[in-house]
């Protein structure tokens, strides 16, 4: 027989319970090396913008901030990046991503006193408005930026002094995983925890998160915090990465193509963003080769299909792999419940 | 007597609106305390004012003597005052057990652990089993709350409030909208109350406020009009003008 306050945690466990789903995915990302070995590019463009669509699923998908600037903080990454390399004062590349994302997570902090205020449109502005002035200062600052000619002639050292970045982009795109990967499992950690859980309350109802005790406040600027660390982390991978930084990592495009990543694959469970960056990156490079001078013209053709499916049915799709994932969550098998005394 | 929550002179203006007019409110110890009045009578303001989802114009709210007036809504939730919605106000996607975790896990001060996974340590998700079992809700406690029949809503809203181990309880017309049928479940979860909590009750069912209430304080238009137990209130003939008045006039 089964207590009530077993079957408590058996439930409460089950969403963060690795699914062989997840395990596959995982385990084709990395296969994906071995299978395309001529495509390291295209896929390591693929793991930087899952990694920066994570970072919006964060503050989107987990506690409802929406955000049309979010680039500010992988702009701050990559020249973080970019400059510590340029100058010689981190070499390192994994210790020069830590400090460059930590550098776009203070720019997070600060700017999180504006975004968590008002509601949806305003932060929309905000959020926008933020990016568009550092961009500004980017390119008003030309003598440390490189200006509109970016930062010229950036060379990286050997990752933890032992893996050298090569011209194919082999290493690059190994390193690009790893992080990933080491980010997710992070991320994956976060969101099942008790401050993830408050963060999906906030979401739901802001109004009874902060009756039931939760600080609404505090619990946002924590989180829009940490989504800042994981876009500086995917901004100083695109400059490790490519060994280029110039202002088009502040551009409003790049901002809004991660919303359009996220349509695309949906928010609130971590994959979103993973698989929209795939799927995301997969219809540009087709349509692109199809059409060479007409593929944003098809882009936004699908997004617009996207959108007229409606709301409700694009929902249900989004949800496939999510509740696929935790279908097993519902139902575990369990013994009889005991109860602890009797309600009436 | 001692006092558990008190407001002294307290207003509350919108615009030339005076909602809430120097209200004094003494809420004992253990009280079971109704607050009654007419519709528009600003009952929810008071409510409102108290939990801190407004702020007053003027005046003060003690809660066992230490002044919350400043305080924002979680940090008085944190003092020990906690509320139901008239309207439910629940977390649609979640489970009920999610949302007692959420009160139990702010109350033990780890709502911001974002290292460990949830439902690893036993005493919390002892705690949340019995939060479940007191209000009948075990059986339900892994489907998604926007699925439950309203009954089961309007319970969990009661369970939420508990969880978080008030001194201070506010039940904002638990039973509205409740179907016959599942009436007594809730009638059944107010009288269950724990006796050491002080209870403030609004409600428009004389039933249930007088079968619950040791005390009742009538409101109208913002204003206090009479205080007293049960039934010197039902004999006051200025609550009889109040109410028949509305009568007639509905």
């Amino acid at each position: 027989m089964t207590t009530p306050a077993e079957t408590v945690g058996v439930y409460a466990r089950q969403p963060a319970r690795w699914h062989w789903a997840e395990v596959a995915f995982w385990i084709a990302a990395l296969a994906s090396a071995f299978l395309f070995p001529s495509r390291y590019l295209i896929m390591t463009d693929i793991l930087r913008l899952g990694l920066f669509a994570l970072s919006l699923d964060l503050i989107l998908g987990y506690a409802g901030i929406v955000s049309l600037g979010h680039a500010a903080f992988f702009g701050v990454g990559a020249y973080g990046a970019g400059l510590l390399a340029l100058h010689g004062l981190v070499t390192e590349p994994v210790l020069a991503l830590l400090v460059a994302a930590l550098a776009a997570t203070l720019l997070g902090f600060v700017t999180s006193f504006l975004v968590i205020r008002g509601v949806d449109l305003t932060r929309l502005m905000v959020t926008l408005g933020i990016a568009l002035l550092l961009e500004a200062l980017a390119e008003r600052f030309s003598d440390i930026t490189g200006g509109t000619d970016g930062l010229q002639g950036i060379e990286m050292a050997p990752i933890l002094g032992l893996f050298e970045f090569d011209m194919f982009g082999k290493v690059g795109f190994f390193y690009s995983l790893a992080v990933l990967f080491v980010l997710f499992l992070l991320a994956r950690r976060i969101v099942h925890s008790p401050f993830g859980l408050s963060l999906r309350a906030i979401r739901n109802n802001p109004l009874r998160a902060a009756a039931v005790g939760i600080p609404v406040d505090r619990r946002l600027i924590a989180v829009y915090t940490l989504a800042a660390f994981y876009a500086g982390a995917a901004g100083a991978l695109f400059t490790q990465t490519t060994q280029l930084a110039s202002l088009d990592v502040f551009s409003f495009e790049r901002s809004a193509d991660l919303m359009l990543v996220l349509v695309l694959g949906g928010t609130g469970y971590l994959y979103g963003g993973l698989i929209g960056a795939v799927v995301f990156r997969l219809l540009q490079e087709g349509f692109s080769t199809l059409t060479p001078q007409y593929w944003q013209f098809w882009i936004g053709a699908v997004l617009i299909a996207v959108v007229l499916t409606g709301r409700e049915r694009l929902h249900r799709w989004v949800r496939l792999v999510p509740d696929f994932l935790s279908r097993s969550r519902a139902k575990p098998k369990l013994g009889a419940i005991a109860p602890t005394s009797d309600p009436s | 007597m001692t006092v558990a929550l008190e407001t002294i002179g307290l207003e509350k203006h919108f615009g030339a609106l005076r909602v809430t007019r120097e209200l004094s409110l003494r809420i004992a110890e253990g009280a079971r305390h109704a607050l009654i009045g007419p519709n528009g009578a600003g009952k929810t303001t008071v409510i409102n004012l108290l939990t801190g989802v407004l702020s007053p114009n003027a005046g003060r709210i003690l809660l066992q003597g230490g002044d919350i007036t400043g305080l924002a809504v979680h940090q008085r939730v944190r003092r020990g005052l906690s509320r139901t919605f008239q309207i439910n106000q629940l977390f649609a996607d979640l489970t009920p057990l999610e949302t007692i975790a959420l009160a139990v896990n702010e109350r033990l001060g780890r709502g911001q652990d974002g290292w460990r996974r949830m439902g690893t340590r036993e005493d919390v998700n002892a705690e949340i089993a019995e939060n479940l079992a007191r209000l009948g809700l075990l059986d339900v406690m892994n489907e998604t709350t926007s699925t439950l029949p309203y009954g089961k809503q309007r319970l969990l809203e009661i369970a939420v409030a508990i969880a978080a181990k008030p001194r201070v309880l506010l039940l904002d017309e638990p039973a509205a909208g409740v179907p016959e049928s599942e009436r007594q479940d809730i009638l059944k979860a107010v009288a269950a109350l724990p006796r050491d909590v002080s209870v403030l009750l609004i409600e428009h069912d004389m039933d249930l406020v007088f079968s619950f209430a040791d005390r009742i304080s009538v409101l109208v238009q913002g204003a206090l009009l009479v205080e007293g137990p049960p039934d010197e209130v039902a004999r006051d003939p200025r609550v009889k003008a109040v109410y028949l008045g509305e009568a007639s006039d509905g």
